[in-house]
């Protein structure tokens, strides 16, 4: 847990409960603290609010009751979301799709160029800036709806389980680039995800939940220092946390109010 | 395997005979129904000969043919006053639906409000409302134009306010969290995602209004539309002029095939970038 030493709060979540419909209760007494620069996974199976979270830290819904603040003043580009689809649109190209968060603030083609270009050399796909979604494999799309969320250099990045309908070997590769990414940028990720592997690879810190009502069973800290090269899967290191998160997240399975 | 690089590529057996069957299809794409054409043609021609029928029954490809040239100085201005008609219906459908889909997906209430009455107007057989219009509305050309309206605009209204509303959830959400305006959204995300809808609705209009207009020229006459082909068609028949019917309805049917053509390009040039229905797979 070293490594979060002197980070400063982005966001905190007090408290934070949401009902839908008035009885399906999605999250309970939610509290949380993301601080700046943390690379932050939310684990836990399906159905204990991991994505209720997600978008409630975007802003797409409100709490119940609760709060949740960010410090400082929060901009239309400081935000930038993955889904688990690509979810780019089909009749816009490479680099148009990544000119969106720009196109909505009002800002030009020609004007947005040099970052458009930045984002996709960061996700390795300049030489497809002029290409069609559909001339993309699944894994270039993804990589395609990364360059979109960073393009705007956003303070935090929210990704909704970006990488489960892909490939193990893909998936691999994207997990190493994305850690490559958030180091080049310097933001703050929070990573929704079903995998153990993945979030003990990826975060400095794991958040356990449960299901029915969804709440935080346990938080873990991964203090093995970044940057973190494919060789950390082979680690006894890495098969330790492992095994640590694993037994969390048993202990969320069982944990059923 | 990779190939030495001033090797040619070779091709195997299977794709030898997927390149010998792709350059077959291309042919015969368009000689197969040429020549069930001919063929039609030609048993038609002979039934009528060799069967003596009489030309007031069936009059045989020849006469036909013969009457299209002949009376091609009345035939042609026929074609264009239903064009005319056909494609300013079209016109208005297609502005009128479009311009309601969008005011249904802008206001829920617009569309609680009105929808229904849409569905009601397609419902009720266009050929039944005609006379009526006959009745209610001054000028014959605007009643038969009201006519082929009703007929065309409400595939597009239904396919466009589907389409309008078919984009994807999550690209919405991306929209909100950019703070995007309703404006933005309508034109950056629902109207792109509704053009495949809107061009499949096209396509549809363009042969109902053809047909709406037919039946405004048969039900509403001549009086104010000038004569069209189906007047013309609908004359002959009262005159016995069966060359001239069989043209007149050839000519209709020509009609339909060049609106139908020039919608399916239009569709197949927008989508063709990026829609699946216009896309050519390998395979």
């Amino acid at each position: 847990m070293t490594a979060r030493h002197g980070r400063k709060p982005l966001l905190t979540m007090s408290r934070i409960e949401k009902t839908f419909r008035g009885e399906t209760v999605a999250l309970k007494d939610l509290n949380l603290t993301v601080n700046g620069g943390d690379f932050l996974s939310l684990l836990g199976p399906s159905g204990c609010g991991k994505s209720t979270a997600l978008r409630l830290i975007a802003g797409l819904i409100h709490p119940t009751s609760g709060r949740l603040e960010w410090s400082g003043e929060r901009g239309v580009g400081d935000l930038g979301i993955v889904f688990q689809e690509p979810t780019l649109m089909p009749w816009l190209t490479v680099a148009q799709n990544v000119w969106l968060p720009y196109r909505l603030r009002g800002r030009s083609f020609a004007e947005a160029q040099r970052d458009i270009e930045s984002a996709l050399e960061l996700v390795g796909l300049s030489e497809f800036s002029d290409a069609h979604p559909r001339e993309l494999s699944g894994g270039m799309k993804m990589r395609v709806s990364i360059a979109r969320a960073m393009v705007t250099r956003p303070r935090l990045i929210l990704l909704d389980e970006p990488f489960a309908a892909l490939d193990e070997i893909t998936r691999f590769k994207l997990n190493n680039d994305l850690l490559e990414m958030k180091a080049a940028l310097g933001c703050t990720v929070i990573f929704v995800t079903h995998s153990v592997f993945e979030s003990v690879f990826l975060s400095d810190r794991v958040i356990v939940m449960a299901a029915r009502p969804g709440r935080v069973i346990s938080e873990l800290g991964i203090d093995t220092p970044y940057p973190r090269h494919a060789d950390f899967r082979t680690s006894n290191e890495y098969a330790a946390h492992t095994r640590d998160v694993s037994n969390a997240l048993g202990e969320a399975m069982e944990a059923v109010a | 395997m990779t190939l030495p690089d001033d090797a040619a590529p070779t091709l195997d057996k299977e794709e030898e005979i997927r390149a010998r069957r792709d350059r077959i299809n291309r042919v015969a794409k368009w000689t197969l129904p040429s020549l069930v054409m001919a063929l039609s043609l030609l048993a038609w021609h002979l039934y009528v000969t060799l069967k003596g029928v009489p030309h007031y029954v069936l009059p045989g490809p020849v006469p036909v043919g013969k009457s299209i040239i002949e009376d091609w100085a009345l035939l042609w201005p026929a074609m264009l006053t239903t064009s005319r008609l056909t494609i300013l219906a079209l016109f208005l459908a297609v502005t009128g639906g479009a311009a309601l889909a969008v005011a249904f997906t802008q206001s829920r209430w617009a569309e609680m409000s009105f929808f229904p009455y849409a569905v009601i107007l397609q419902v009720t057989p266009v050929v039944a409302i005609a006379p009526l219009l006959q009745i209610y509305v001054d000028s014959a050309f605007v009643a038969a134009l009201l006519c082929a309206w009703i007929v065309a605009f409400f595939p597009i209204l239904s396919n466009t306010t589907t389409g309008l509303k078919s984009a994807d959830h999550n690209l919405h959400d991306l929209f909100t969290i950019y703070g995007a305006t309703r404006w933005q959204r309508l034109r950056y995300l629902a109207a792109p995602s509704a053009l495949p809808y809107f061009l499949g609705g096209l396509r549809i209009a363009g042969g109902l209004a053809l047909i709406g207009a037919v039946v405004a020229e048969f039900v509403i006459g001549r009086a104010g539309t000038g004569l069209g082909l189906a007047s013309t068609l609908l004359e002959a028949s009262y005159r016995f002029n069966f060359g001239r019917l069989y043209a007149a309805l050839i000519l209709i049917s020509i009609l339909g095939i060049g609106i139908f053509a020039i919608t399916s390009l239009i569709s197949h040039l927008m989508l063709r970038k990026w829609h699946e229905s216009a896309l050519n797979r390998e395979v």
